[in-house]
């Protein structure tokens, strides 16, 4: 069992923190690594990216947003509760190295993955320029974390309330070309942040990786539902990736087979509102 | 007519004894399993049948040689607890291989009745024996030698794994079996479906080697959650890997992303080991297909299109491209497909996949194949038809036409030694691989198989393991 040694709700509610013992997997997870987490006897294998992880305490954290029926039963988890299963960790790790000038760009829960990551970035000695969004100030997580990994941190909103008014990509633009031209691009976020971002870079030649969050089962590279195409060709993202060059990325199909279970999964939501419901009465 | 030779009176034959099963039409929309197993009377009567060969065939048609006669002869008797004891000496998986073994090719096919008549039904007795024990027949456990204070990891917790685990605690060792996913068992679990092989039997299994003190650490991917390397450092003395082989292989045609193409890897783990039959209840769902096709003519391509039926699919489609006689499935598993109403097309081979404008598959197109000249292994070649391209509509398509090695664990394993398409080389007769000290068995040495030859290389690796242990390399 693995259990819930500390929780915080941020962005009103929409996202929440859980710091899990799990020790064999603290000792091991780099980052841009991923757990699965089973709540239940019943429940489904839920992939979720180390926000961070401690050795010491023998601890992770993963920040989630709250969108249907397996993310609001791990939100309705008390602290001292546990999840049954958490495997991990899971995927490749990402390619911490010095090129210069690095821009991580990070949109809604994306940024919670992006963090790990924009430390780990500069503690490899880059110069690291950090820009997040959200669509609302309320909706932000982690700038102070953000702003403490990063050398330069910029911050966007949609609706203007807070920041930048406007999308990552028009700040990220900026860094693209001319004297703070950076080297690499990283970009974490919704995929059509992600499609739109590389899309933009790509016009200017800037090399541009991205994590993908397919749907998937084993994350082990068992079953084949994770397959994402990059470069034409058909990759695992659980064991290939998460990362990938995103120039190259399908995000289309990616797209499509994220909606593969939409009616199933509303019928599942809808069901365990019910559920709670019941128990409230 | 009296002047015809008078025949001889014949002893009243008993005939092989039926195993009873489900109607056909019921069970094709349910999960539960398919043969009902033989009552207590009709075993004896079938024990009876063996005439205890001098020279048994049977046992020499059997991977691991169970003491057939021996075991026939206390099942004619009653005696079941004699009958499951002699099983077990050779034998740790009997309810499991009673039931999914491919007996037509191994003991069956060996059996001397089977030149005239039926076959002595091995496997259904060692069914019944198995059941009756388990069933609270008898609560013994084996025998375990004295502790030796040796450490030894097992990775995986399929067939091979299981029967190490077995063997080298009963001869005193430690033993820890790491599993990657949150449930032992391997393809017994995964891949098997309830139907065919309810998985309280397996967990029953499970449990009687914890019992025995066996650890189990499920929810550890050997090569990410720690690497052998690292097992070696925590204090185990020997490891054992059986990781099975999970690679799913897709067929490189155009449309195999579209929603609906699954591989059977993914297909069979999300309805059995997810239990996606019974979403909502649980959480994991599956796309459920009306009109359904299974590529590939194994057991898994049978499974699959079982699985379909019961999840309401109106007609499944196994496409296959050779034909019949080379189907590698199991007899009774395309019989039982055929009689729930599976439709079968021989020497077809698809070509793409056809999707709505949601990505949602809506047919397969193929093509058909007649069989050319002989090939090196003396099979004869299918080769395409030109111009026989027809469409098969279907909302679900599975695909069914094998597994290769998962580099996971051998990738983050320097030293391990792997044949050119990836799996471990070992030596056939120990288990040992290159590396001091490990040893592998099942499916990553020998690509897909089958659960009794799995378990028979475990056996061989757990006594080379206990003489290294005990006497050194
Ligand atoms: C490698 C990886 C890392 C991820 N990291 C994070 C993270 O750090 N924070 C975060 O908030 N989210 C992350 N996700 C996404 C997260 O897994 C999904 O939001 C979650 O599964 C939704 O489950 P649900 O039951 O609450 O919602 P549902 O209503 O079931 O699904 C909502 C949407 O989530 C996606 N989804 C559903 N099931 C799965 C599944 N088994 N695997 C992947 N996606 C699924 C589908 O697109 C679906 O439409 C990650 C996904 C992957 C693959
Ligand atoms: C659908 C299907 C139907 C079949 N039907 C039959 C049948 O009727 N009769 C028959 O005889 N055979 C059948 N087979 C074949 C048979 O099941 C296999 O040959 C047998 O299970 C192989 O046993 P194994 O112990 O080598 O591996 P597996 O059973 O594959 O077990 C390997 C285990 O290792 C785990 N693992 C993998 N990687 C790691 C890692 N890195 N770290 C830790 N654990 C890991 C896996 O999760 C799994 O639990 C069938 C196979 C399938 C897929
Ligand atoms: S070959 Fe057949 S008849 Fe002879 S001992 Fe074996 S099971 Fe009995
Ligand atoms: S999730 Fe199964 S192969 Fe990636």
């Amino acid at each position: 069992m693995y259990e819930i040694l500390n929780k915080e709700v941020l962005a009103q509610g929409t996202v929440v923190l859980n710091e899990i013992s799990a020790p064999r997997i603290a000792g091991k997870a780099k980052p841009g690594q991923f757990v699965i987490l089973k709540a239940n006897e019943t429940g489904e294998r839920v992939p979720l990216t180390m926000a961070d992880s401690d050795p010491k305490r023998g601890t992770i954290t993963i920040i989630y947003q709250v969108v249907g029926k397996s993310t609001h039963m791990f939100a309705d988890m008390p602290v001292g509760a546990s999840y049954q299963d958490v495997i991990g960790p899971l995927g490749k790790a990402t390619h911490l190295e010095k090129v210069g000038r690095v821009a991580c760009v990070g949109g809604g829960t994306g940024v919670a993955v992006l963090h790990p990551i924009t430390r780990g970035m500069k503690e490899a000695g880059n110069e690291v320029i950090a820009i997040i969004g959200a669509r609302n100030k309320d909706l932000l997580i982690l700038e102070d974390k953000m702003r403490a990994a990063s050398h330069v941190l910029k911050v966007c909103t949609d609706d203007g309330s807070y920041g930048h008014h406007g999308f990552v990509t028009d700040v990220l633009k900026g860094y693209l070309t001319g004297p703070e031209k950076v080297d690499l691009v990283v970009g974490i976020g919704p995929v059509p942040m992600m499609k739109f971002l590389t899309k933009l870079t790509k016009e200017y030649g800037v090399k541009t990786m991205v994590s993908l969050n397919p749907i998937m089962v084993d994350g082990t590279g068992m079953c084949g539902c994770c397959r994402v195409t990059v470069g034409g060709k058909t990759q695992f993202a659980c064991v290939d990736g998460p990362e990938f060059d995103g120039h190259t990325v399908d995000f289309d199909e990616l797209t499509q087979r994220l909606a593969a279970y939409r009616e199933d999964e509303a019928k599942s939501w809808a069901r365990y509102k019910e559920e709670c419901a019941c128990r409230t009465r | 007519m009296s002047d015809k030779p008078v025949d001889k009176p014949k002893k009243d034959k008993v005939p092989r004894q039926a195993m009873p099963e489900q109607e056909p039409q019921v069970r094709a929309r349910n999960f539960e399993e398919v043969p009902l197993g033989l009552s207590a009377e009709s075993a004896v009567l079938e024990a009876s049948r063996c005439l205890q060969c001098k020279k048994p065939s049977c046992v020499e048609g059997c991977p691991v040689n169970v003491q057939i006669p021996e075991f026939i002869k206390c099942m004619a008797e009653g005696d079941f607890l004699g009958g499951i004891r002699q099983i077990w000496q050779r034998n740790s998986l009997p309810a499991v291989c009673g039931r999914v073994c491919p007996q037509e090719a191994q003991c069956e096919g060996s059996c001397v009745l089977g030149k005239k008549d039926a076959p002595v039904a091995i496997g259904n007795l060692e069914r019944f024996a198995a059941d009756w024990a388990r069933k609270g027949g008898t609560a013994e456990l084996p025998p375990k030698a004295p502790p030796t204070g040796k450490k030894v990891a097992v990775v995986g917790a399929g067939p091979a794994s299981l029967t190490v685990a077995g063997d080298l605690i009963l001869r005193g060792h430690e033993v820890t079996m790491f599993e990657a996913f949150h449930r032992p068992g391997g393809v017994l679990v995964y891949g098997i479906p309830e139907f065919r092989l309810p998985k309280e039997i397996v967990f029953s299994e499970v449990n009687f080697l914890e019992r025995l003190g066996v650890k189990l650490e499920c929810n550890t991917v050997v090569g990410r959650s720690i690497t052998v390397d690292e097992l070696f450092e925590e204090g185990f003395d020997a490891i054992f890997v059986a990781v099975g082989a999970g690679l799913p292989k897709f067929l490189g045609i155009p449309g195999e992303n579209y929603i609906g193409v699954y591989s059977a890897n993914e297909y069979l783990t999300r309805s059995n080991l997810m239990k996606a039959y019974l979403f909502p209840k649980y959480d994991t769902p599956v796309v459920i297909g009306k009109q359904v096709v299974v590529l590939g003519g194994g057991n898994v391509a049978m499974d699959s299109a079982r699985t379909a039926l019961r999840l309401g699919a109106d007609q499944v489609h196994i496409v296959y491209r050779r034909s019949r006689d080379e189907m590698p499935a199991r007899a009774a598993e395309v019989h039982h497909a055929e009689e729930e109403g599976v439709k079968f097309q021989f020497l077809t081979a698809p070509t793409k996949f056809i999707a709505d404008d949601k990505g949602r598959v809506t047919a397969m197109e193929c093509q058909r194949m007649e069989l050319g000249e002989p090939d090196a292994s003396g099979r004869r070649r299918p080769v395409i038809i030109k111009g026989s391209e027809f469409i098969l509509d279907c909302d679900l398509a599975v695909i069914a036409v094998g597994a290769g090695p998962n580099p996971l664990l051998t990738s983050s394993t320097p030293g391990i030694a792997l044949n050119k398409w990836g799996y471990i080389d070992a030596d056939p007769k120990t288990g040992k691989t290159a590396l001091k000290g490990v040893w592998a068995g099942g499916d990553i040495v020998t690509g897909s198989a089958t659960v009794i030859l799995a378990m028979g290389a475990g056996r061989l690796a757990a006594n080379s393991i206990h003489d290294y242990l005990m006497r050194g390399w």
